[in-house]
């Protein structure tokens, strides 16, 4: 008989202390072994993770009003400004603004030592901040400059908000060119010297759940070591599954916009980066558990990096001319022994974003649910699935 | 002239003024600054990394002398702290010597201090900036 449950029959067996919950990496040899449908039976929920540069992150804070009052216009955070074109003393602070000050790329490549991810940093380790604001004055809000220092106590709010996180895939990135360049994906060397690459593969939340049967607005989950919320699509999000040519298949293109209270969350698992040449960013841990309702469901819970493929892009020249054309695809159990073979050359590899630490995320989140504490959340919405969002459009240059 | 490394070593009068920046303009040098460090008493250290004309990078030495700064060379080591390391991998590939490797199945990056040459490729790379240099 098909297996089906229901996440009230799960959270039920959450508050009886029954469920049983696996990682998506012990899940693996369980679906072996016994076959998804039994797995499907025997399992309630599987606990994914990663912790990973994630640019499209920042966070909203509302600073409590001043005396007199001011309807702050420029608002710098450890010399960091964040967008404040909101009301009188709320601002947005972006994971990778850096300080005006900052020399940048002057000297390349750049060091970009602090930024927007660090201040995020600083704050959830409850680091005093300085806070900066200007203002031009109004009758309603007379005063025009303020220099103090907070702490994130301080704050009414203080909130993560983050447009775009936990992309499904990523690419492995390599550098054709005959020069050493710097990017988002770390240090390439010339002529194919390594390739970087950037998910956690079995163990990454979007790549066990890629038609999002179970994963919608108002999912529960694990986020900078604090209990956050999936509140919409990410931007780009545009979910695909492609067969490749040589077999197989590219799980690739869905994303999340997620939320949750920055007071309740751990400087370890949200941590401020500088890539050289490139910018400074914040590190984000995020863990989802995905419900386990069906057999299909447990099905593409439990593939394992044997099953899932990776684009290979030349970031020297196709990406920066804005031509990703993939030169191959790899597993993640190539890209992870080391070395992949790519137009007859074994290349070296690297990962940029934490599997150790990814590994700890899902069993962080699996002792959370085994301890009665975190409840499945039955999503409000579901988000575009496979095929359900038209293709992403690039910027059309027109006459103004 | 190769990159030169030295330790610069200032006292409270000295923080507040902008030597590096006239180590640039004045002296046309190459500065990399590799670490720094201003204590509550505004004493600095900083490990610089030099380039530049070998006539202008001893008068860049001496006006740093002017101004009462210490300058050592650099003797050092490297150390990884690892209550920042994330155990993340961008290190792997700029080391040229094998000291930063990972360890499957686990994928834990290992620091075997024994192999580093100093090169100070992590350093630089790394993006928690868990590799510091030592004395
Ligand atoms: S790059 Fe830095 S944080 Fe990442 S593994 Fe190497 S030393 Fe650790
Ligand atoms: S200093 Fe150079 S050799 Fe030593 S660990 Fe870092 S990159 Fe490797």
């Amino acid at each position: 008989m098909a297996v089906e449950k229901s996440l009230a029959e799960i959270n039920a067996r959450i508050k009886s202390g029954k469920v049983v919950v696996l990682t998506a990496e012990e899940v693996i040899p369980l679906v072996r072994e016994k076959g998804v449908r039994q797995a499907a039976a025997e399992v309630d929920v599987v606990t994914t993770g990663t912790f990973g540069t994630m640019c499209s992150s920042g966070a909203y804070f509302n600073f409590g009003h001043t005396k007199p009052r001011m309807k702050m216009s420029k608002v710098w955070l450890n010399n960091v400004q964040a967008y404040a074109g909101l009301a009188a003393v709320d601002a947005f602070l972006g994971a990778t603004e850096v300080p005006d000050n900052d020399p940048l790329n002057s000297i390349h490549p750049g060091e970009f030592r602090y930024g927007g991810g660090h201040v995020i940093h600083d704050l959830v380790a409850r680091k005093p901040v300085s806070l900066r604001a200007i203002a031009y004055g109004t009758d309603c809000y007379p005063r025009r400059e303020i220099n103090t220092v907070i702490t994130i106590d301080d704050l009414n709010q203080a909130v993560l908000f983050n447009p775009r996180n936990a992309y499904q895939n990523y690419n492995v990135a390599v550098n054709l060119s005959d020069r050493t360049i710097y990017t988002y994906m770390g240090v390439l060397k010339p002529h194919m010297g390594n390739a970087n690459y950037s998910t956690s593969g079995q163990l990454s939340p979007l790549l066990k759940d890629p038609y999002f049967r179970t994963i919608g607005i108002g999912t529960r989950i694990f986020l900078g070591g604090g209990t956050g919320y999936v509140v919409w699509q990410g931007t780009q999000h545009c979910p695909g599954l492609t067969p490749l040519p040589e077999g197989g298949q590219l799980v690739s293109g869905g994303t999340l916009a997620v939320i949750g209270d920055l007071k309740q969350m751990r400087p370890e698992w949200l941590v401020g980066v500088s890539f050289l040449g490139y910018g400074a960013s914040l590190t984000v841990g995020l863990g989802i558990p995905i419900p386990i309702l069906n057999e299909e469901i447990m099905y593409w819970a439990s593939r394992s990096d044997e099953e899932i493929y990776a684009p290979v892009v030349d970031y020297g020249l196709d990406y920066p001319a804005g031509n990703p054309q993939p030169l191959g695809y790899v597993t993640y159990a190539q890209l992870k022994s080391g070395t992949i073979n790519l137009q007859g050359r074994e290349v070296p590899t690297a990962p940029l974003s934490s599997y150790p630490r990814a590994r700890q995320i899902a069993a962080i989140l699996k002792d959370w649910i085994r301890a009665g504490g975190f409840l499945l959340s039955e999503p409000v919405a579901l988000l575009p699935s496979i095929n359900e969002v038209t293709p992403l459009k690039s910027l059309q240059e027109k006459e103004a | 002239m190769s990159p030169k490394r030295v330790v610069l070593r200032f006292m409270a009068e000295t923080a507040d003024k902008p030597i590096i920046y006239q180590l640039i303009r004045n002296y046309d040098l190459v500065v990399n600054i590799l670490k720094a460090h201003i204590n509550p008493h505004k004493e600095g250290m900083m490990v610089l990394e030099i380039q530049g004309e070998p006539e202008q990078y001893a008068r860049g030495l001496e006006y740093l002398r002017s101004l009462g700064v210490t300058i050592q060379p650099l003797s050092q080591d490297v150390h990884r702290n690892e209550t920042i390391c994330s155990h993340c991998g961008a290190c792997i590939s700029v080391c040229p010597s094998g000291a930063l490797y990972l360890e499957r199945p686990d994928m834990t990056v290992n620091f075997d201090e024994d192999k580093c040459v100093v090169c100070l490729m992590c350093v630089r790379a790394c993006p928690y900036k868990a590799m510091e240099v030592r004395f």
